[in-house]
């Protein structure tokens, strides 16, 4: 599904290095966990894929089911199946998160050349899901993110993700300023999604988030490249020893 | 995006997207081209008026002719010549009014292009589809609009008024203001200039000279009128002004709600809009009146496009009435336009919500004036300019208090949002109380759409027009909630297509 060669990045404002030859594949179905230590270059992944402007890709390719996922306009990622939860979800004052839904599903089904759903079908098909994710219908009414408690962003991000069913989730760092409660509500809606058409790579500092997500493939990200894979085991190990060894290995 | 992909964009501006363009092909009677006393006459005979209307225009004409064009806004055009206009134009086959079934099948056919039903049995039967259409509002519950009368302006005539006689059950007045000035002379006579004088401004002087229709509205005591009411206003004919005039009565403890929608076709020449309304509220009335104008605003370098200079004031006449405006405007080459309130009434309450959004070359000057003269009057004024491409918009405000206004109260919020850099928003509020009891208050923000959020929803599969459009209508959401229900999907769908091209 997903096939990263030797992927090269640097931010476009400073001439600094990023990602330094990252490669990964992805299939159907599988979960990766991609752990690392922080500055390692985790978020600069995820924002590459989703296509988010301010890198430059210098050397490599990401092909998406066979086609080159740089050279598409964000939209259009998103329109083939790649989404990709925010660590920090941005507010949209005055659109409520009901409108934003509507509005996103009928864009990306219109660019597949789908019939966009009439209202009541949307309503059901987002109270459903809500339900759920524990989102109330007055949550649905505030606008995107404004005022939301860190735990309600997430799964604000979660609900997105169940509403449009990409193919390709990318979740970076969707535990951060979650407790446990608010964890563990956040996991099983992602658990939900698991399925053997759809790929999960979950970007994470921490193992506690994998013990309710639980991968098939664990990669430790350090200064740029992916220095160890592995089992799920691989986060334990990781969460004993901490990162000292693999930075070590880079420098 | 990136500055310079947001220059870049914004250079290749395509604006002429407007979708109402088209021109109906219709044999029209004209006046003889440019203006003196004798059109006002041939225009005052045409519609069989009465003498002191005949006295009145011309008085207004002669006041005009000794005035000057204003030069106090914030826009730039070539001078009018006044002469090189036709000052009525009408379709022919509209020489006698006629019953809906008589309407010319052309006319009816370009209000149905525009989407706007005439037929009464069409619209029952919910063959228009009025009345069943469903939509999404700003919080996310069903919608479904409800019925609306309409009265139909083509050029300088009123080609028809629906729903009359279920209005009349409940005593509701809604005619063409040149039939009220046939079957209720009195009513337009003691009302008509007495909120707008004839020789009030520039164009309002003009206005009473030559105007040759519009709606008028009488709602008798303590009635609630059971529809909205509407006016659509339609420019056709080429080298042509309209001057409508509207005067709308809410007498003693009743309330009307009122629509106002006016479309043109794309043209090379500018076209004159000059047109006044008015609005009196007694005791305990309430007006609330809504506009979205669309005249086509010329293309992406600045030709052609609706001149529009539009006086409107309501006069909130009697003690606890209230007059709210709520204005979308999205069209227009030039908009020269302050819906204003005179707070007469003790206890009165003004309202102004305003979108206005400019892309191209357009050019918006517009506002309000809050007058408070009663005790305790209070008004409130939310105005949201959004301005892309090589636009300028500008709000100008007034909010004053006179000495005996005890506990006058104001608040006003003015934001505005630049979508790419080559735009201009400005605001002018002026503000005067003459009485130290007054408390004013005044809000403004200027924002850009940013980096981040762009990002955000092209993630989600917006592309980024639609991510503009979605922003803008969370902008003015304030605003768009004072729409009545059957108008809110209309206007979100027309800021989609006004912001067209603009790409922040």
């Amino acid at each position: 599904m997903l096939k990263i060669e030797n992927l090269h990045v640097k931010l476009e404002d400073e001439n600094r290095e990023i990602l330094k030859g990252l490669s990964l594949s992805v299939k159907p179905g599988e979960v990766h966990a991609i752990m690392g230590p922080n500055g390692s270059g985790k978020s600069t992944l995820s924002y590459v894929l989703a296509g988010r402007d301010g890198y430059e890709v210098t050397e490599g390719e990401a092909m998406f089911n066979g086609e080159d996922l740089l050279a598409m306009d964000p939209n259009t990622r998103a329109a083939k199946g790649v989404f990709l939860a925010f660590q920090y979800p941005i507010e949209i004052p005055g659109v409520a998160t009901m409108q934003f839904l509507k509005v996103a599903l009928n864009a990306q089904r219109k660019a597949r050349g789908e019939k966009e759903l009439s209202i009541p079908e949307f309503m059901r098909f987002v109270k459903d899901r809500a339900a759920k994710l524990n989102i109330s219908q007055d949550m649905l009414k505030r606008p995107v993110n404004v005022g939301f408690s860190g735990g309600e962003k997430k799964r604000a991000e979660v609900l997105q993700m169940a509403v449009l069913e990409p193919s390709l989730c990318i979740l970076d760092e969707t535990d951060s300023g979650l407790d446990i409660d608010a964890l563990k509500v956040v996991a099983d809606g992602v658990n939900a999604l698991r399925s053997p058409v759809r790929a999960m790579i979950v970007i994470t500092h921490y193992q506690r988030l994998l013990d309710y997500i639980v991968p098939d493939f664990v990669h430790v990200l350090s200064a740029g490249k992916i220095v160890k894979s592995g089992g799920k085991e691989l986060a334990h190990e990781l969460e004993k020893n901490g990162y000292a060894d693999y930075a070590e290995k880079v420098a | 995006m990136a500055d310079q992909d947001t220059i870049d964009l914004v250079k290749t501006i395509e604006v002429d997207k407007y979708k109402y363009g088209f021109e109906t092909d219709i044999e029209s009677d004209y006046a003889p081209k440019g203006l003196n006393e004798d059109i006002v006459r041939f225009i005052s005979a045409k519609k069989g008026e009465p003498a002191w209307m005949l006295e009145w225009r011309l008085e207004a004409y002669r006041a005009w002719t000794h005035m000057e064009e204003p030069t106090w806004a914030k826009v730039h055009y070539p001078k009018i010549d006044f002469q090189d206009l036709y000052y009525y134009a009408a379709p022919k086959s509209m020489a006698a009014p006629k019953s809906l079934d008589e309407i010319d099948p052309k006319l009816l056919e370009t209000y149905a292009k525009l989407g706007i039903p005439l037929k009464e049995q069409e619209i029952l039967a919910g063959v228009r589809k009025q009345g069943e259409k469903s939509t999404l509002d700003d919080d996310g519950n069903e919608v479904t609009a409800g019925r609306v009368a309409i009265d139909a302006v083509f050029d300088s005539v009123s080609v028809v008024t629906t729903f009359k006689a279920e209005l009349a059950k409940a005593g509701v007045i809604f005619c063409s203001i040149s039939e009220a000035l046939r079957e209720h002379p009195i009513l337009v006579k003691q009302y008509l200039g007495s909120v707008v004088p004839a020789g009030d401004n520039y164009y309002a002087a003009l206005n009473a000279g030559v105007f040759s229709d519009g709606s008028f509205v009488y709602v008798p005591p303590g009635v609630r009128c059971p529809m909205e009411l509407s006016t659509y206003f339609r420019m056709n004919a080429k080298n042509t002004g309209q001057f409508e005039r509207t005067l709308i009565i809410a007498d003693k403890g009743s309330y009307v709600s009122y629509l106002e929608g006016c479309t043109a076709p794309t043209r090379e020449e500018s076209q004159l809009h000059a047109a006044v309304v008015e609005l009196i509220a007694l005791d305990d009335a309430e007006i609330k009146y809504s506009t979205v104008q669309n005249w086509y605003p010329g293309d992406a370098e600045g030709k052609g496009g609706v001149y529009n200079f539009v006086t409107k004031r309501g006069d909130c006449r009697g003690a606890r009435s209230k007059i709210s405006w709520t204005q979308v405007e999205t069209g227009s080459a030039i908009t020269w336009k302050y819906p204003s309130c005179i707070l007469r009434g003790e206890s009165s309450r003004g309202e102004f919500y305003s979108i206005a959004i400019s892309n191209g070359r357009q050019q918006v000057d517009s506002g309000t004036k809050m007058i408070h003269l009663g005790k305790n009057s209070s008004s409130r004024i939310v105005s949201k300019g959004i301005a892309a491409g090589r636009s300028d918009n500008t709000y100008r405000g007034l909010v004053s208090a006179h000495r005996k206004a005890l506990n006058a109260r104001n608040f006003t919020q003015c934001d505005s949002l630049l979508i790419g850099d080559q735009c201009g928003a400005h605001t002018v509020p002026y503000i005067e109380a003459k009485t130290s009891t007054a408390i004013f208050e005044h809000e403004a923000t200027t924002s850009k759409i940013s980096d981040d959020q762009m990002f955000y929803c092209m993630s989600r599969g917006l592309s980024q027009e639609e991510a503009v459009a979605l922003f803008v209508n969370g902008f003015v959401r304030d605003v768009l909630q004072q729409l009545p229900m059957e108008f809110m999907a209309e206007t979100q769908k027309l800021i989609g297509i006004s912001l067209e091209g603009s790409v922040g």
